[in-house]
C-alpha cells in the first residue's frame, strides 16, 4: 500500500496515471464502438474483436518498416481490415447472421483463434510497437510526462469517432444500417438490401478495429495474443457505455483506461490484465443482480 | 432407457486395460485420450446440455493442476499413493467449490453475457497465476514424480482411464434422472424452466460444480504427468486444452452422451497422427475446425449421422438425448 500513499502525496503523479489512462481509454472506445456496431446491427458479439485490432496495428508496423509514417498507415490499415471484414463477412459470417448466438459466438471464436495464431506464426509471438517519433510533453518541471503520441491518438480516435457518428446519421448507408438495426424485416421490405448492409456493417466494424490497430500499435504494443483484452473491454465499455453510444462509450473507455492504469500501479503491472477481466466479470455481475431486482433479465 | 450395444463397453473396456501394457511406448498420449474424453464430457454438461457456452471451463482444470501439486508439496499426508488420491479429490473439490462460488453471480447471466464473462474469468485465472508465488508465479511449478520404476504413463493411462469411465457413468447416471430433464429444461427454455417452478439457479450451479469436478481431476493428472506446471501454457492453457473441450464436444456431437467421447477419439487419434505434420500450423488449423464444424455442421457427427439415418437411432450406439 505504499504506492497508495505515494498517489496522495504527488498528485501529479496521479494526475499523469490518470491522464494516459485517458488518452489510452479513447482507443479502446472505438473498438467498444465497432463491437456495438455488429452487435446491434447483426445480434453478433463478434469475439474476434481484439483480434482485428491487433492486425490492424501490425499492418501499421509492417508498413512503417518500410519506411511510411505511421501516422499516415491509418487510412491504409482501415482499408485493409475493411477487405479482410469484407471478406470474412463473404465467406463465414453471413452463414451466421440470424442463426443460434451458440454458433455466432463460437464460429466468431474459432476466427480469433486462426487470426491470433496465424499473426503469431506471421510475426512472431513477442509484441511489437511502432516509434511515430512524437516525442513526449514534459510539464511541472519534468514530474508530468505525456507523450505526444498518445495526445494525437486520443485525439484522433475522437475525430475517428466523431466521423463515424454523423456517417451514421447522415449517410444514406449509415441510415439504412440504423434502419437494419431497427427492424430488418421492414427494412427488407421498404427496398434496403439487408445483406449489403451487414457486410458493409462487418466491414466497416473491422475497418474501425484497424484504425484503432494503428493507434494501438503506436501509442501502446501489439502482440499477437494481446487480442482477446481488447475483445473483453470492448464488451465491457460497450455495456457500461450503452451500446451504440458514442458519446458513452468514449465516457466508458476513458474511465475504464484511467481505473486500469490505476491499478496498474497501485497493485502492480502484472496484475493489470486480470483486473480488466474480473472488473469485466463482476460488472456483469453487479448488472445482472440490478436487473433482476427490476424482474428484467438480459436478452 | 441403455441401448448402447453391449460390445462398445466391452471394446472401449478393452482398449483402456490391454493398451498401455501392450503399447507402453504410447501410454501418454493413451492417458492423454482418456483425458480428452474427461474433458468434452465435462465441457458437455454445460455447453451441451444446458445450453450454457462456457469458454472458461479451463479455470476449473487450472485449479486441480494447482491443488494436487500444491497438496503433493505442502501436506503429503501418508506418502505419495496415499496422497495421489486424496489430492485428485480434493483437486476436484476445490475446483467444484470455485465453480459454486462464481456461479452465486455468474450462473445468472445468460447466453452471450456468460460467454464472454466466462472467457474474462479463464484468462484472470492464469494472469492472477502467474503473479501468486505461493504456487511458483510466472516460473511455474514442478511436480512430484511418481515413484515407480519404468514408465510412469503406464500408471497414469490407467488412472485417466478409471476417471473418464466414472465420468461417464455419473454422467449416464445424472442424465437419465431429474436432473438430466432439468437441464434439457434450461435449454430449450430457461424463463419457462422458470415459470415452472424449477429451481434453475440451483441447477445450474449443481451443473457446473459437477462439471468442474472431473475437471480439477484431470488438471491434477495433467499437471503431475508433465512433471511441471505452467501457469500459462498447461495450467490455464486457454488456447489450447480450454479450446480443444469445446470443439471435441461439438465434433462429437453436443447433448449426446457418446458425442463427446466420440469427439475426444477423434480429435486426439487426428491430432496425434496428422498433427505432428501440421507443425506450426495447428492452433490455426484448429481454429478453421471450430469455424468449420459450427458453421456448417452444428450438430456434430452423431448429430449428423442421426439426422440421416433416424431409423437406425434408438436401438443403436446412441441412446435418445
Amino acid at each position: 500500500m505504499d504506492n497508495l500513499n505515494l498517489l496522495f502525496q504527488a498528485p501529479v503523479l496521479s494526475l499523469g496515471l490518470v491522464l494516459d489512462g485517458v488518452l489510452i481509454g479513447a482507443i479502446f472506445a472505438l473498438a467498444a464502438f465497432g463491437l456495438a456496431l455488429v452487435w446491434g446491427v447483426m445480434g453478433i458479439i463478434n469475439v474476434s474483436q481484439g483480434e482485428f485490432v491487433m492486425l490492424g496495428g501490425y499492418v501499421t508496423y509492417v508498413l512503417a518498416k518500410y519506411g511510411l509514417h505511421p501516422l499516415a498507415t491509418i487510412p491504409i490499415a482501415a482499408i485493409v481490415l475493411w477487405i479482410v471484414g469484407w471478406v470474412l463477412y463473404r465467406t463465414i459470417v453471413y452463414r451466421i447472421v440470424g442463426r443460434d448466438m451458440f454458433i455466432s459466438l463460437l464460429a466468431t471464436f474459432g476466427i480469433s483463434q486462426v487470426l491470433s495464431q496465424g499473426m503469431n506464426l506471421a510475426f512472431g509471438a513477442s509484441p511489437v510497437t511502432v516509434d511515430a517519433g512524437m516525442g513526449t510533453l514534459f510539464l511541472f518541471d519534468g514530474n508530468l510526462t505525456i507523450s505526444g503520441i498518445r495526445l494525437v491518438a486520443f485525439a484522433l480516435s475522437i475525430v475517428i469517432a466523431v466521423t463515424l457518428w454523423l456517417f451514421l446519421r447522415r449517410s444514406r448507408l449509415g441510415q439504412s444500417i440504423r434502419a437494419t438495426a431497427q427492424n430488418p424485416r421492414a427494412a427488407r421490405i421498404l427496398g434496403i438490401d439487408v445483406d449489403k448492409v451487414y457486410a458493409h456493417t462487418f466491414a466497416l466494424n473491422a475497418a474501425i478495429c484497424g484504425a484503432a490497430g494503428a493507434l494501438v500499435a503506436m501509442a501502446v504494443i501489439v502482440g499477437p495474443t494481446l487480442g482477446l483484452i481488447y475483445t473483453l473491454r470492448a464488451f465491457l465499455i460497450g455495456i457500461l457505455g450503452g451500446l451504440g453510444s458514442v458519446l458513452g462509450s468514449l465516457v466508458a473507455g476513458i474511465g475504464l483506461g484511467a481505473a486500469e492504469n490505476l491499478f496498474g500501479f497501485l497493485a502492480g503491472s502484472e496484475l493489470q490484465q486480470a483486473f480488466t477481466f474480473l472488473l469485466l466479470v463482476a460488472i456483469l455481475v453487479v448488472r445482472n443482480w440490478r436487473l433482476q431486482r427490476h424482474r428484467k433479465y438480459l436478452r | 432407457m441403455s441401448n448402447t450395444p453391449r460390445w462398445l463397453y466391452l471394446v472401449l473396456l478393452a482398449v483402456g486395460v490391454f493398451a498401455p501394457l501392450l503399447l507402453p511406448q504410447i501410454a501418454s498420449q493413451l492417458a492423454f485420450l482418456w483425458i480428452m474424453v474427461v474433458f468434452a464430457l465435462a465441457w458437455d454438461i454445460m455447453g451441451g446440455r444446458m445450453g450454457y457456452n462456457s469458454f472458461g471451463n479451463i479455470l476449473f482444470f487450472g485449479i486441480g493442476c494447482y491443488a494436487l501439486a500444491v497438496f503433493q508439496r505442502d501436506l503429503n499426508w501418508g506418502g505419495y499413493w496415499v496422497a495421489l488420491p486424496l489430492g485428485l479429490l480434493f483437486g476436484g473439490l476445490l475446483a467444484s467449490l470455485a465453480a459454486v462460488f462464481f456461479g452465486v453471480g455468474m450462473l445468472g447471466l445468460r447466453e452471450k453475457y456468460f460467454a464472454v464473462g466466462t472467457l474474462g474469468l479463464g484468462v484472470a485465472a492464469g494472469e492472477i497465476a502467474a503473479s501468486w508465488g505461493y504456487i511458483g508465479a510466472g516460473g511455474g511449478l514442478s511436480t512430484v514424480l511418481m515413484p515407480v520404476a519404468g514408465n510412469a504413463n503406464v500408471y497414469w493411462a490407467y488412472i485417466a482411464f478409471a476417471v473418464a469411465v466414472l465420468t461417464f457413468f455419473a454422467l449416464k447416471r445424472l442424465y437419465a434422472g431429474r436432473i438430466g430433464l432439468a437441464l434439457g429444461a434450461i435449454r430449450d427454455d430457461e424463463d419457462k424452466a422458470e415459470a415452472m417452478g424449477l429451481p434453475t439457479t440451483r441447477v445450474k450451479t449443481l451443473a457446473w460444480a459437477v462439471s468442474a469436478f472431473p475437471l480439477g481431476v484431470a488438471g491434477g493428472i495433467v499437471g503431475n504427468m508433465q512433471g511441471f506446471i505452467d501457469p500459462r501454457d498447461i495450467a490455464f492453457a486457454g488456447s489450447t486444452y480450454g479450446t480443444w473441450m469445446i470443439l471435441m464436444a461439438i465434433l462429437g456431437g453436443r447433448g449426446t452422451l457418446w458425442g463427446p467421447v466420440l469427439g475426444a477419439f477423434v480429435f486426439q487419434i487426428t491430432k496425434e497422427l496428422f498433427w505432428v505434420y501440421l507443425a506450426e500450423w495447428q492452433r490455426i488449423a484448429l481454429g478453421v475446425l471450430i469455424v468449420l464444424i459450427v458453421v456448417f455442421f452444428p450438430r456434430g457427427i452423431l448429430g449428423w449421422v442421426r439426422e440421416r439415418w433416424p431409423q437406425r437411432f434408438g436401438q443403436r450406439v446412441v441412446e435418445a438425448a
